[in-house]
């Protein structure tokens, strides 16, 4: 058999590392582009039979230099940068940058602007979850569950379409606030979400949560208990299913937080069931949080009621007919335009609770126009490093659901 | 009692007195500096100090100063104490020469992929890294691409003509 195998592969010209034929277990490719793992993820897995022995995972494949890029951009050149980071919660990336530019600059922000930002990150924050909760049914077997929910991520995109523009890289907002004050369709497309999504996913969780085929794929499936969660850094979700309650919206509360009533789901084990739990629970949260943020924005009275930005001229752009008659305006105009506003020396760290854990941005300015360093800290790519250790021992089909539990989403883990 | 920024420093002048240096508070965040000798000894007792409890490793990345002649290389670490919900952040400093820093991945797994990371972009050479390669970029990369010498293209030189492309 091994004689026949080597004579063929030396007429054929493949050269065989050596003792490839002997070993008794076999080397697979998973991916980097394979249906099953919904994104750019290679992982060299050497298994016995269906179990995995050990993985080699392989990053990189869609790595765009944001990092290098960002040192030529002037700040606001930089969001749609971050879009591309975790493009299922583009927004939220959006926002945190903001905020960075704000923390560095000193920019305060009223209330009202905080409370859109949130319905707006925590839109974001259903759509990533949404997709992620319903992938893990697709690799699971259950492809209707995925379909059915895809058509309310699509009211959000067309919420966040008439507030920015555009859907999935939405470059939503300005340092300061927004570009313009939510429109009335806007409202009334949230209205529409707010009433329809609560009934479409309560069947949602009614059709897997105690669903014993589901219940039993994913019970036990790549656990990890709480402390190698911590030394693995991970964040969001799934550092909370391992009973870690920590959330960087509560612990270091940004964009007024802690104005807001909300609870932090917890699992125990750390499998995938626990993972789909506590992002099914957030989900519901949020619309808890966006609901709050809502009737408080109700509640502005007067010139309050039309607020969308802080008073920061430097960073934002100046209404187009003032631009055409108005000198301060035009200069403005101009200079930001032209990224030609110089931003104050300093160093300065902010993390937002993103859709798959803290993403924070590390920024370094030197008093130039463009960011001196700026460094992105990046959830899954921190995290995706236990991938090996958590599918060690587990049947193939099951290294499928862990990876799509883990949220990993490639164009953040390579930036 | 509250861990104050104040605290912090004074746990650590105890413990190695002149040699952690340049302490300030950028927005509000404890910032030090530390000999690239201690970096381990250092996030050690971070991490042991009943105290300070410093275990989770946020983030650890490098910056590039090629005017800091003998110090060109920084890499930065951002500690967090979860239980009391802070942060801090210090620095050490390498020639670029030799930029041969203690890896961090037996204390930290996380450390794993964003030393890395460090190497790939910047060169940093940690010693004792068990699988010290690109991570990134691909594998036959010679140069080190976030380094301030490799500055991208400059949209105004005249040196090139590529009229195929209308530049």
């Amino acid at each position: 058999m091994t004689e026949d195998l080597l004579q063929h592969s030396g007429e054929q010209n493949i050269k065989l590392p050596d003792g490839s034929i002997e070993k008794q277990t076999t080397t697979l490719n998973l991916g980097p582009t394979h249906p099953a793992t919904h994104g750019v993820f290679q992982n060299i897995l050497e298994i016995d039979g269906e179990r995995i022995l050990s993985a080699e995972a392989t990053v990189g494949y869609i790595h765009r230099a944001f990092e290098k890029i960002a040192e030529r951009r002037p700040l606001y050149q930089i969001t749609p940068l971050t879009d591309r980071l975790n493009y299922c919660s583009s927004p939220i990336n959006n926002m945190g940058w903001h905020m960075t530019c704000e923390k560095l600059l000193g920019v305060q922000t009223p209330k009202r602007v905080d409370y859109l930002r949130i319905i707006i990150m925590e839109l974001a924050r259903i759509t990533d979850h949404v997709i992620c909760n319903s992938v893990i049914g697709v690799d699971a077997g259950a492809l209707s569950v995925f379909l059915y929910v895809m058509q309310y991520r699509e009211l959000v995109y067309e919420i966040y379409e008439e507030i920015c523009g555009s859907r999935l890289t939405t470059n939503i907002g300005r340092i300061g606030g927004f570009e313009r004050n939510f429109n009335a369709t806007a409202w009334q497309k949230l209205d529409k979400f707010l009433n329809e999504f609560p009934a479409a996913l309560k069947e949602f969780e009614n059709l897997l949560q105690r669903n014993r085929i589901f219940i039993d794929r994913t019970v036990g499936a790549g656990p990890i208990t709480g402390e190698r969660a911590l030394n693995y850094g991970f964040t969001g979700p799934n550092l909370r299913a391992s009973g870690i309650d920590y959330d960087v919206r509560v612990h270091t509360p940004y964009c007024s937080y802690q104005d807001f009533e909300f609870n932090i789901p917890v699992g125990t084990t750390g499998d995938v069931y626990d993972r789909w739990l506590v992002r099914n629970q957030e989900m519901w949260e949020s619309l808890k949080i966006i609901r709050q943020a809502y009737e408080k924005i109700q509640q502005f009275k007067g010139e309050e009621s039309e607020v969308y930005h802080a008073n920061v001229p430097e960073y934002y752009l100046p209404p187009k007919q003032d631009v055409y008659t108005k000198m301060e305006a035009l200069i403005w105009h101009f200079k930001i335009i032209m990224g030609e506003t110089e931003i104050p020396a300093g160093e300065v760290y902010h993390s937002v609770e993103g859709g798959n854990g803290e993403l924070g941005f590390y920024l370094i300015s030197d008093g130039g126009r463009a960011p001196y360093r700026l460094h992105f800290r990046r959830p899954c790519f921190i995290y995706y490093q236990a991938y090996p250790e958590l599918i060690k021992g587990s049947m193939l089909a099951d290294a499928v659901i862990v990876m799509s539990s883990l949220n990993l989403i490639a164009g953040e883990m390579d930036a | 009692m509250e861990l104050t920024n104040d605290h912090i420093k004074n746990r650590l002048v105890q413990k190695f007195g002149d040699e952690v240096a340049n302490f300030t508070e950028p927005y509000g965040m404890l910032t030090f500096e530390v000999p690239k000798e201690l970096n381990l000894k250092v996030l050690q007792f971070l991490y042991d100090d009943p105290e300070l409890r410093f275990q989770f490793l946020t983030d650890l990345q490098a910056v590039h100063y090629p005017d800091n002649k003998g110090k060109e290389l920084a890499v930065v670490y951002h500690l967090h104490n979860i239980r009391d919900n802070v942060r801090i952040r210090f620095k050490i400093y390498t020639a670029i020469e030799k930029p041969d820093v203690y890896t961090a991945t037996q204390l930290y797994a996380c450390a794993n992929w964003m030393e890395r990371e460090t190497y790939d972009f910047f060169g940093v050479n940690f010693v004792g890294h068990p699988n010290l390669k690109r991570i990134l970029n691909v594998d036959e990369m010679d140069y080190f691409p976030m380094r301030k010498e490799y500055p991208l293209e400059d949209q105004t030189r005249v040196d090139k003509d590529d009229e195929m492309f209308g530049r």
